[in-house]
């Protein structure tokens, strides 16, 4: 048996929750010590979601305090290390956390004041009372040692009603009233503003450049010239943009061949060498009854606000504030990229735009790092264009899918075989073998970024998300192909290979169905024994009239899965009229993610969540060539506008008693599937190549 | 040496010396500490830097300084400053918004459709609503929550 490291034998496993096994003591989440206040701290980043508005209430429950009486910390690396803010992990794992602390640390102040006032205490309002006498928790703070491990199976005190609440978001008012909030509008004295000037393709060499374009501009104060990198610091952003565009114009740069585009992918994908790795390892299928191909296209945040970052090299220790999703894996990846210990870099969270997986936010903060490290003492603030935004993320990546599946005579799936192949769908911070910072790429001593990795089964597979379906369907084998040969950057974007999984499985089961003459919903009931799933996908259906006539031109689909398969469970329906390009009528959602900490909240990730992914599934592809991408600018890149945006209906399944799960990237799959099925229902057409949009539809009918 | 323009902004003269062709985006948040105008694209495609300029909603980002020279300018924080407008309530209200950095242009140019209707003598409805803010990207899906508050504020 392996012997355990002093000092760490006294903690209990923790199965389940790793951000416990990371901070595993009450005082790593919780300090009394302020009158009439918790202080809390989480390693999870506010990204818009809500969350830390939901851990507030978590806290606030589970002690039995006002609400307003808990300060929760932004995430910062003097706190907990609960690596990203991802998987729609947040309140399972941070939640989690600070709900068993919470509650052990009532437990400790209630035996405390018991012993402080001599008879068994009430709790209300922060306060434990015995007749006419009370103390606060900060009054016992000095007597209860929270240096203790925190045991994950201790049972909850009846809930106070803060959990189930829609308490309003702790955030939102500050955004929409225009008061600083985002590390765009941080001002630090002395703060000098920088802009990237990014090379014109990958692996474009800097061959030469006017430095003196730039330095003759009042107001700009540095260029920064480092291999292929180049940037310029100036007193404010307009020298900055003045500094940038002299820069531009007077570079001149070396840009390889490169005859990769994304009109090639899958062929690309489809011939690359790969990292294979079986899922599930039933046999191939010899005679299917239905084989097809689904691809999407890579993807791209496309975040409002591009991404921007603060940092300052003071003595001794650079500290960096950044909306990043992971403080923790972002000053472990900058420590190495800078060559120095971890413990002199420092990354605090403050929030940014919206974030939907790993976006340039980590890119960023290392670019203000980099050049608050030449600047010591002098704050710098670095704002990416709209063009690199678009251009220089890492993307979703373009995946191919290729399912078979063989039923018998009755229809039931006897046999099922699905093969994805893809770029990886994670390059975070500290997740590779070397630094995956745009930066360290065009720095003269730095590393091309490695191809991306995929998340281990364990924790929910990458390209392989959700690739076994969640129906009984015989014998099932998977096997994903990871690409060894990376045209563009890809990473993690909201539900990773869920998208489109879950978009391919539905797609053919609704065609078996109809190849069977059996009504799509009662065809996925004969195949779906999980009770919460078939009353989600009840419900869904009940809420959306399902059976009911439709208008000429018009279409329903339905899609469904339960995230991750550990995750929450969701159905989408999605009404279509589609006659020459498709217009979403309406939509509605049915979802079961346990006990909800803040139901509006919940609603508002699945409603989100279902928009975002009209907008992949209908209209959005990266397009790039000769090493760059074109899709640029948000007329190249369009999004779903206000106008072509439906009703969406959310119907959330209530489960009290059972445990709470991330709802914000659960309708990603089942409302892509549920599109495509109503096209295939209103034209006849199955549309298989991502996104629907009227091209994608001619081109299925010709085929 | 820089030119200087004279503008008014949230009622107060402002003198601001920079070259013609700099952006008023850039004026507002550099020169005049109103980070709450945001940067978006640049180039008037996302709507969240919009502002009021003479009543106008108008983005600021490809507005020249020279052109917004002698004018009056809004920001959302001039609009919040006599308390929240009531589009912003509703806003907050409803918990229209998710990550929120596309709210500041929307609440100006929703606040202007808002006011307009209300000098008309009637009340907005969601498709105009729909209609009006379709120069306005948002990525997180807060579209319906967003055009319901509207479509509330409008009905004070």
């Amino acid at each position: 048996m392996p012997s355990c490291p002093p000092g760490a034998s006294d903690v209990p496993a923790k199965p389940g929750n790793p951000s416990l096994a990371a901070a595993p003591l009450i005082g790593d989440w919780l300090d009394f010590t302020h009158e009439g206040i918790v202080r809390a701290r989480t390693g999870k980043s506010e990204l818009g979601q809500g969350i830390a508005t939901a851990l507030v209430q978590i806290v606030a429950d589970a002690l039995a305090v006002d609400v307003d009486s808990v300060e929760l910390a932004p995430p910062d690396t003097s706190g907990p290390d609960e690596t990203f803010t991802a998987g729609s992990l947040s309140v399972q794992h941070s939640g989690g956390a600070l709900h068993a602390a919470s509650t052990q640390a009532r437990q400790l102040f209630t035996d405390a004041a018991r012993r402080r006032l001599g008879a068994e205490p009430s709790l209300a309002e922060g306060r434990f009372v015995v007749d006419d006498a009370s103390v606060s928790y900060a009054d016992l703070a000095a007597e209860v040692d929270l240096a203790v491990a925190i045991d994950p199976t201790i049972a909850s005190y009846d809930p106070s009603g803060i959990v189930g609440a829609d308490l309003p978001r702790l955030d939102l008012a500050d955004k929409v009233l225009g008061r600083p909030r985002y590390v765009q509008d941080m001002r630090l004295p002395g703060m000098r503003f920088a802009r990237m000037v990014r090379r014109p393709a990958r692996g474009a060499r800097l061959v030469d450049v006017d430095e003196e374009s730039a330095l003759g501009i009042a107001g700009v104060t540095d260029v920064v010239r480092d291999g292929d990198l180049l940037a310029v610091v100036a007193e404010d952003e307009i020298a900055a943009r003045a500094g940038a565009e002299a820069l531009r114009e007077s570079a001149q740069w070396q840009v390889p061949d490169s005859s990769l585009s994304d009109g090639d992918m899958v062929e690309q994908l489809t011939t690359a060498d790969t990292d294979d790795t079986a899922l599930s390892d039933g046999p191939s299928i010899d005679a299917p009854t239905l084989a097809a191909r689904y691809t999407r296209p890579f993807l791209a945040h496309a975040s409002i606000g591009p991404a921007c970052a603060v940092a300052v090299q003071e003595e001794g220790l650079l500290r960096i504030w950044s909306h990043t999703q992971g403080v923790h894996p972002l000053r472990r990846d900058i420590a190495r990229a800078l060559d120095r210990p971890v413990d002199r870099v420092q990354v605090t969270h403050v929030e940014g735009a919206g974030c939907y997986g790993h976006n340039p936010a980590d890119d960023v903060a290392y670019d203000a790092a980099l050049l608050a490290a030449r600047l010591p003492g002098r704050p710098v603030q670095v704002t990416w264009t709209r063009e690199d935004e678009l251009g220089w993320s890492p993307f979703g990546p373009a995946m191919v899918v290729d399912l078979a599946a063989e039923t018998n005579a009755d229809g039931q799936v006897t046999a099922w075989s699905w093969d994805g192949f893809g770029n990886g769908h994670s390059s975070r911070p500290g997740t590779l073998p070397t630094p995956s910072l745009l930066a360290y790429e065009e720095q003269q001593d730095g590393t091309p970024i490695p191809p991306a990795g995929d998340p281990p089964q364990a924790a929910g597979a990458g390209t392989g998300r959700n690739a076994i379906p969640g129906y009984e369907v015989g014998s099932v084998r998977a096997v994903a192909h990871r690409a060894l040969t990376m045209p563009i950057r890809s990473s993690a974007m909201r539900s990773l290979g869920a998208h489109l999984n879950v978009f391919a499985i539905e797609s053919h089961l609704d065609d078996l169905a109809r190849h069977h003459g059996i009504d799509p919903v009662e065809y996925r009931l004969r195949h779906l024994g999980d009770p919460r799933g078939r009353v989600v996908l009840e419900r869904a259906a009940q809420e959306s009239g399902w059976g009911s006539p439709l208008a000429e031109g018009h279409g329903r689909g339905i899609g469904y899965a339960r995230y991750k398969g550990t995750g929450a469970w969701c159905a989408a329906v999605v009404e279509v009229e589609a006659v020459s390009s498709v217009r979403v009528v309406r939509a509605w959602l049915a979802a079961d993610c346990g006990r909800i900490v803040n139901p509006d909240g919940a609603v508002n990730q699945l409603e989100g969540g279902a928009v975002q992914s009209l907008s992949w599934t209908l209209l959005e592809r990266v397009r790039f060539a000769g090493g760059r991408v074109l899709s640029d600018t948000w007329e190249e890149y369009p999004i779903l506008h206000f106008s072509e945006v439906p009703p969406v209906e959310v119907a959330l399944v209530e489960r009290p008693d059972e445990p709470w799960l991330g709802a914000g990237e659960a309708s990603m799959g089942p409302t892509a599937a549920a599109v495509g099925n109503a096209v295939a229902d209103a034209l006849g057409v199955r549309v298989r190549d991502l996104p629907i949009t009227a091209e994608a539809i001619v081109a299925a009918m010709d085929s | 040496m820089p030119d200087a323009h004279r503008l008014t902004v949230n009622g107060r003269d402002h003198e601001v010396r920079c070259p013609d062709g700099t952006p008023l985006l850039w004026v507002l948040r550099d020169r005049l500490g109103l980070t709450g105008t945001r940067y978006g694209c640049g180039v008037g495609s996302c709507g969240a830097c919009t502002v009021w300029v003479d009543g106008q909603p108008t983005h600021s980002c490809d507005t020249p300084i020279w052109s917004a020279a002698g004018k009056s300018v809004v920001t959302v924080e001039g609009l919040t400053e006599a308390g929240p407008h009531p589009v912003q309530r509703h806003l907050i209200d409803g918990q229209a918004g998710q990550c929120g950095y596309c709210l500041s242009g929307i609440v100006m140019r929703a606040a202007a459709l808002v006011d307009q209707a209300h000098a008309e003598g009637r009340h907005v409805e969601g498709d105009e609503v729909r209609a009006a803010l379709d120069g306005h990207l948002c990525r997180c899906g807060a579209h319906n929550r967003i055009v319901d508050a509207v479509v509330s504020a409008g009905g004070e």
